[in-house]
């Protein structure tokens, strides 16, 4: 087994367990965090898949797409946070 | 160099900047919004005729030619949908200075010009873009606008919707950028032009796989529906003619370029598709049966026209898909066009009788009779009665079914349209019952100069069928891919 190999496989068992999360968690915030890790493996894998032999050197594209990846990420995960914050305003104050 | 200008520039850049301004200036918001529908639809026009006279136009970005750099490139199916998202957009934007008008509305006005600008500018991304990384980026955009639309009324159930759309929205996106991710790895590239050349392999056909199923979670194919139906029914009106007529587009269109470029590897998988549309049209119809509120009906005859579109594209099987893709583009316009009417003319209905409970529909004395007549136009074409643009549509999908034989699809088109049929005379029953109200009843109440852009869209919907055999030639217009420069 070569190490990115091993390194590709960790990404696509990460995407996968965020994956089991955001269809199956019951909690807001906690889907919010597994699609977080979906994002993570596929990151990672992007990452890993540039990576050449030593004497060559590293694709740099996927690192701009990974980079890219990560801003729309943030934005998505502050859209969704915010709307958590929201609704649990308006759940509290609706039992009062 | 010299700096050109050139029309793709201005449709994606012109609504970006709009929308910021917008955001910036919220006194005048309503005012810049329109201002820059206008000159949106401008480039447009400027581009459609330009597409017209020299076929495809291919624009690099700043010089920079694929495939490192970014390339826009316009042809007759892009304009086709540029075209829709401007004319539709306008229109809506017109009923929105309407429905947006109320003392109480404040919020609302000031947050629905900067997030309809931002998704405008996101969709012609998504209608000129040529790589598929930057058509990630694109829905992103898309969809951070679409959410902030869904939940722009603020209460608690759109609210949840727009949560649960935000989710499937999220991993949507993450699962096309997975498979763009391993697109890259197999092929070193990530422009159509790359694409089109390449051997459909396991990994690339897997890599597509994942693509794909991103884009049906987005464009809301059964089985991956299942946050559609609140989303749309909860918005407000403008908001949801704009959800239903063009956002579900964006992510079908990239099907369409996919399938255009790449064959797609089996047969089997495209028997897969259609089935899955098949589900669409048979669950689509059986919910709209039974919903209960007006919008909720329109929303999920959205997730059946949906599944329709994929029927279309199916309908031929792998041979046929150099033709099929023509007919999913023909049933896209029309369903874009009559579904963003019917919404808007649902909002109209629930606004001037105060609740959209289809069984109460007959035991008001006030009718606002134009926006059910527009509802009912819209409906025409949706079912595809002759001469709407819904009916060429359908034409076409059976058309190119029965001359490859595939019968089974031709079936499942027909039941779909006796499906629509059905759920949309439950609304009519209740525009044409008057014996339930004994009170006096004012026939013209109900009329408002907000009728007209729902109207207006109804009658394009009905119109532009006469206009099919034009229409047809102008999406084939550098079509195919491959042989353009």
């Amino acid at each position: 087994m070569t190490p990115d190999l091993i390194y590709g496989l960790t990404g696509i068992a990460v995407f996968g367990i965020g994956l089991v999360g955001a269809l199956c968690a019951q909690d807001r915030l906690r889907r919010v965090l597994a699609l977080k890790l979906c994002s993570v493996g596929a990151g990672f894998l992007l990452v890993v898949g540039a990576w050449r032999e030593p004497p060559a050197t590293t694709d740099p594209v996927p690192h701009a797409l990974v980079i890219t990846g990560i801003v729309v990420m943030v934005s998505a995960t502050a859209v969704a946070l915010a709307l958590i914050r929201r609704l649990q305003t308006l759940e509290t104050t609706d039992e009062h | 160099m010299s700096i050109e200008i050139s029309p793709m520039i201005l449709a994606v850049f012109v609504p970006l900047f709009g929308a910021i301004a917008a955001f910036v200036l919220t006194r005048v918001a309503a005012l810049i919004g329109l201002a820059t529908l206008v000159l949106t639809t401008g480039a447009v026009i400027w581009l459609a005729r330009d597409v017209l006279a020299a076929g495809a136009i291919v624009l690099p970005l700043g010089g920079w030619g694929a495939p490192l750099g970014i390339d826009l490139r316009a042809d007759g199916l892009s304009v086709a949908m540029l075209a829709l998202t401007s004319a539709v957009g306008f229109l809506v934007s017109i009923a929105a200075l309407d429905s947006l008008k109320g003392a109480d509305q404040v919020r609302q006005r000031q947050y629905f010009w900067p997030l309809w600008l931002l998704l405008l500018t996101g969709m012609n991304g998504v209608y000129l873009s040529t790589d598929i990384f930057n058509l990630y980026v694109m829905i992103e955009v898309i969809a951070l606008a679409a959410v902030g639309l869904t939940v722009q009324s603020g209460s608690r159930a759109a609210l949840q919707a727009g949560l649960e759309y935000m989710y499937a929205s999220i991993l949507g996106a993450l699962l096309f950028l997975m498979g763009v991710g391993f697109v890259y790895l197999q092929l070193g590239r990530l422009d159509f032009a790359g694409l089109s050349g390449a051997a459909p392999t396991g990994a690339l056909v897997a890599a597509l796989a994942l693509i794909f199923v991103g884009l049906a979670l987005k464009t809301a194919l059964f089985p991956l529906h299942f946050w559609l139906p609140a989303a749309h029914a909860n918005a407000t009106a403008p908001a949801s003619a704009l959800l239903s007529g063009l956002v579900v587009k964006a992510a079908l269109y990239i099907v369409l370029r996919l399938a255009q470029y790449m064959p797609f590897p089996s047969e089997n998988l495209l028997t897969l598709v259609g089935l899955m549309g098949a589900g669409a049209v048979i669950w689509g119809g059986v919910q709209a049966l039974r919903a209960e509120r007006l919008k909720l009906l329109v929303a999920w005859s959205t997730v059946a026209q949906i599944g329709l579109i994929f029927v279309a594209f199916a309908r031929a099987g792998e041979l046929g898909l150099t033709e099929s893709w023509k007919a999913a583009a023909l049933l896209i316009l029309a369903h874009g066009i009559a579904k963003a009417a019917m919404f808007l003319a649902a909002g109209r209905i629930k606004d001037e009788i105060g609740h959209d409970v289809i069984r109460d529909l007959d035991r008001t004395p006030i009718r606002p009779t134009l926006a059910q007549f527009t509802f009912a136009l819209a409906a025409i074409s949706l079912i595809g009665l002759p001469p709407s643009l819904g009916f060429i549509g359908k034409w076409a999908l059976m058309e190119g079914a029965m001359a490859a034989g595939y019968w089974h699809w031709v079936a499942v088109t027909m039941v779909g349209t006796l499906m629509s049929v059905a759920y949309f005379s439950r609304v009519f029953a209740g525009f044409l019952r008057f014996d339930r109200v004994r009170a006096p009843l004012g026939e013209h109440q109900g009329w408002a100069l907000a009728d007209a852009a729902p109207l207006t869209l109804a009658l394009m919907a009905i119109g532009l069928g006469l206009l099919a055999a034009p229409l047809l030639s102008f999406l084939e217009i550098g079509y195919p891919f491959g042989v353009a420069p």
